[in-house]
């Protein structure tokens, strides 16, 4: 039997794996809006920042800090 | 013999391979468009805003959602889908998709719907998913189907939940809006099916699936018909007097229950012969109201809620 370089089950195989990959290309782009939209609608960044577990004086009110 | 050529027997002797379109079907993608259409209406008529992509997405795990209870109950009722005309052309039954990748598909799809809706939303609209899908797959399709005649009213619940959830999204609460929306669908579920299952020929007797009309007759599956549509009347029109209600929605809540009314009152009124003599023209005509009502008090709902946004912005 010749070896062939492409196995025939990813020539039957190619409308689905076509349509897996755009689902996933698909969820890629939900996950990368929704990141830029709930971002975007956050009053003040520090609300973001308090989340990354670094000490940030500037994060501090100002009466505490005084 | 290796696994390896195990594994290459396996795959070449498949005649034939499901597509994408088969996986597709499974998700039953008619039943889709009315949950995205009145979860749609849900959410847009909520008082609180929600951002285009956030509802976009919100929407998407909705319906994803449903075709993955959808995709949950061609899984279960496979066996019963084989006996039945109307059904055994379904992927499973014909062949198409084996079962086991439709139970895959559908929990799978099941948990990416859920966390990605409470990631996008909040815990409730997830949560109200989550529930739907259990509803429609374990309570309707694995209990109530098989067992009860009353398996379209209860079961009718799953179908009622998209605009509660999608009130959800946009405020994180159930309010009496968001019930009474789901018990328009609930109420209106049992008259509509009902009217349907009077004049198709169905096979349920032959998968032993308990029908109205077949457990208790003809005649009764009548006056379940407008016992359920006089229920619902109060139900469509009181939710005109809630907060998402205007003169548009109350106009034609009134006027779509006074019509599907007369159509269940002149259904309740004759029997089968009367009916066979003019190919169950009523029945027909009861089953085409009923689905003209239900989108008719939606788009109400949209047309209010536009009004009313054009009113405050002026």
């Amino acid at each position: 039997m010749a070896i062939k370089v492409e196995h025939e089950m990813h020539t039957r195989r190619k409308g689905r794996n076509i349509g897996v990959g755009l689902l996933l290309t698909g969820l890629i782009g939900i996950v990368f809006g929704l990141t830029v939209v709930k971002v975007l609608q956050l009053d003040n960044i520090t609300q973001l920042e308090k989340f990354d577990h670094v000490a940030r004086p500037q994060l501090i009110p100002q009466e505490e800090a005084n | 013999m290796s696994d390896m050529s195990v594994q290459e027997t396996a795959y070449t002797s498949s005649a034939t391979e499901p597509g994408m379109s088969d996986y597709f079907a499974l998700m039953k993608p008619r039943v889709m468009s009315l949950v995205v259409f009145t979860a749609l209406v849900g959410l847009l008529v909520a008082p609180v805003p929600v951002h285009p992509f956030i509802g976009f997405v919100a929407i998407l795990c909705i319906a994803v959602g449903a075709g993955a209870s959808g995709a949950l109950n061609m899984w279960w009722d496979a066996d019963i889908d084989a006996l039945m005309k109307r059904t055994a052309k379904r992927p499973i039954p014909s062949g198409r998709v084996p079962a086991g990748d439709a139970l895959a598909i559908g929990l799978a799809l099941s948990g990416f719907s859920v966390v990605l809706l409470w990631l996008a939303t909040n815990a409730l609209a997830a949560g109200l998913l989550a529930f739907t899908i259990f509803f429609y797959a374990v309570v309707y399709s694995m209990w109530l189907k098989r067992s009860t005649p009353q398996n379209i009213v209860i079961g009718g619940a799953a179908g009622a939940f998209p605009p509660m959830i999608g009130w959800a999204v946009a405020t994180g609460t159930v309010s009496i809006e968001s019930v009474l929306m789901f018990g328009l669908i609930f109420m209106w579920t049992p008259p509509h099916f009902w009217a349907l299952a009077l004049f198709v020929k169905s096979d349920y007797g032959n998968a032993n699936v308990p029908m109205l009309t077949e457990t208790h007759g003809r005649d009764s599956t009548r006056k379940h018909v407008l016992i359920y549509t006089l229920l619902l009347a109060p139900v469509a029109i009181g939710l005109g007097f809630t907060s998402i209600g205007g003169p548009v929605y109350l106009t034609v809540a009134v006027l779509m229950n006074a019509w599907f009314l007369k159509g269940a009152v002149d259904l309740w009124r004759r029997d089968d012969a009367a009916a066979e003599a003019d190919n169950y023209a009523v029945e027909k005509q009861v089953f085409k109201i009923s689905l003209y009502y239900l989108f008719a008090h939606f788009v109400a709902l949209l047309v209010d809620a536009a009004l009313r946004l054009n009113l405050g912005a002026v």
